[in-house]
């Protein structure tokens, strides 16, 4: 062996983690729900999805292109994004709906701020929320070939008795990859697996919720019951944004105790939007608030250094 | 140029070079508040206008006969007084647009370009560089808001001062009559008129000077970020030291 040492400064062990692998298995663990709301609902929203991932990544690639900014493309970020939008709207919707929020979702939320790793709220999630914003009316319209009338949160809201089976297979009305819980949990499991995500976030969140809605339903007279906690859990957007938009790993904080906090935080939003709020779902605004509180979780629990803090003696 | 403190540098400097709301982002709340549509726009921007001229006008006449200690209570009196006035004027004339701009009218009292004008120029200036301060603010405040709530409301109702433009199967982004809209109109037209003023001083132009109330100190100065007078000079220096 020679007695010559390689010096180098560290990092010295390198995982091969890389941003366009990880984003390509977030691609993948959403297949399944892509797939199911093809099934769903039709080869319209084959087309949606399409002109979705095909507005953001073409948004992204122009605008490094006319500000002669390093292109990005290749670390699939923009078709995350494009996927993400999709599958949280309605297969109902024109086909501008998706060029306006896939435009939105990368020029002003990612690009203007610096893009990937800058952006400090999910992009995909704030183009949804300045569609619903602006075309309330046509983001909240269920109807399709496959399903008219209300979707099941909408029906639970009015008093109706829903189908939990058939939420959680997902044979319901609702945005195109939201509706089945299976495939979400599939592509959820894929990515626990592969170490993408681990369940702190989703874990929480989810727990807390169910913990809220039950406290708040008790509140406000409803009869809570088992399977009125299930289909809250199974309907709506809650399982898409548990699993692949509030684990967005630039938009929750990086803090341990902090994802905790994050988690519950979420779920205490998402329960007062469901029941108190103006609409059925709140999702969707509840991760956006989240996202914008995520600086302050940070600072708040932040591990103390060693040496610094504690009691002077 | 004309010369500092006359009547064209004055309203050049309150349009372009110290835009209230492009440059000094001094009257926020209207400016968000206000600006769905381009008629409400020129309405405030015009009516703040007037109140700026008229005080700081007066409180440049009584700037030797005011005392230092109670001068900001005596500039609120004053900047009240004629807001006071606009409002009985604006609901005695003009009734839609008062109704429309509802509690903005009398929250002029508490915008902090008039009170930074009367502060920063109209307190230590002549009558007449302190008019056409005023002015110049105001027009600057005007254009400004007028553009804003054009935006706004081309984007979120189709329509220009009224008048529908846009062609039957636009449907409106309902999202810039509301409050987010403000922000992003707000800050997309910043964007844009530092990237024009830049691109005009690259070009030798030169597009702003000194800050007017400049202490040559940028270390205490507020406007330190948004002065280029500061990197203009330790360019210069870096420059001269080697």
């Amino acid at each position: 062996m020679s007695d010559l040492r390689k010096v180098s400064s560290n990092p010295h062990i390198r995982a091969k983690d890389t941003t366009a692998k990880i984003m390509l298995t977030v691609v993948v663990a959403l297949l399944p729900a892509t797939f199911f709301g093809i099934y769903n609902f039709g080869p319209r929203a084959l087309l949606i999805i399409a002109i979705s991932v095909a507005t953001t990544v073409l948004t992204e690639y122009l605008f490094e292109k006319i500000c002669k900014k390093r292109n990005t493309v290749g670390d699939f970020s923009a078709v995350v994004t494009g996927l993400l939008l999709a599958l949280n709207l309605p297969v109902s919707v024109p086909w501008w709906i998706p060029v306006v929020g896939g435009v939105f979702a990368i020029l002003v939320v990612k690009m203007l701020f610096g893009g990937l790793g800058q952006n400090f709220m999910n992009p995909a999630l704030a183009g949804r929320c300045f569609l619903l914003l602006s075309f309330t009316s046509i983001m909240t319209n269920f109807d399709c070939d496959a399903y008219t009338g209300a979707t099941p949160l909408a029906a639970i809201r009015a008093g109706e008795g829903v189908m939990v089976r058939d939420m959680i297979i997902g044979r319901t009305a609702g945005t195109i990859g939201e509706t089945s819980m299976i495939a979400i949990v599939i592509g959820a499991c894929i990515l626990i697996l592969a170490g993408v995500i681990d369940l702190k976030v989703p874990g929480s969140y989810l727990a807390s919720f169910a913990v809220f809605v039950a406290l708040f339903a008790a509140l406000s007279g409803k009869t809570v019951s088992a399977p009125y906690i299930s289909a809250q859990l199974a309907g709506g957007g809650l399982m898409l944004g548990a699993f692949f938009m509030a684990t967005d790993y630039v938009t929750r904080p990086v803090t341990k105790k902090g994802q905790y906090v994050f988690g519950i935080f979420l779920g205490f939003l998402t329960a007062v939007f469901r029941i108190f709020g103006a609409s059925a779902e709140g999702v969707s605004y509840a991760i956006i608030i989240g996202n914008l509180l995520v600086p302050l979780i940070e600072k708040v629990t932040m591990p103390k250094c060693f040496g610094r803090g504690g009691e002077r003696s | 140029m004309s010369k500092p403190g006359g009547a064209g540098e004055r309203l050049l400097n309150g349009i372009v070079k110290e835009n209230p709301t492009f440059v000094l982002t001094l009257g926020m709340c209207p400016t968000l508040a206000v600006t769905t549509s381009a008629v409400n726009g020129l309405g405030m921007g015009l009516t703040t206008m007037a109140v700026l001229a008229l005080s700081n006008m007066i409180i440049s006449a009584l700037r030797k006969i005011i005392p230092d200690k109670v001068r900001i209570p005596a500039f609120i009196v004053i900047i009240a007084s004629f807001v006071t006035v606009m409002q009985l004027l604006l609901q005695g004339f003009l009734p839609d647009l008062y109704q429309s701009l509802g509690v903005y009218i009398p929250l002029i009292v508490v915008n902090c370009i008039i009170l930074g004008r009367a502060e920063a120029y109209a307190s230590k200036n002549s009558v007449w560089s302190s008019l056409f301060d005023g002015i110049g603010m105001g027009l600057g405040f005007s254009v400004a808001l007028t553009c804003i709530g054009a935006v706004r409301e081309i984007l979120g109702a189709g329509e220009i001062f009224g008048f529908h433009i846009m062609p039957k199967s636009y449907v409106p982004f309902s999202i810039f009559v509301m409050a987010p809209g403000a922000f992003f109109v707000l800050a997309i037209l910043t964007a844009i008129q530092n990237k024009v003023k830049i691109a005009g001083e690259k070009k030798g132009r030169d597009m702003s000077k000194i800050q007017s109330g400049c202490s040559e100190d940028c270390m205490h100065c507020g406007q330190a970020g948004s002065c280029e007078h500061k990197f203009y000079d330790t360019a210069k220096t870096q420059k001269e030291g080697r």
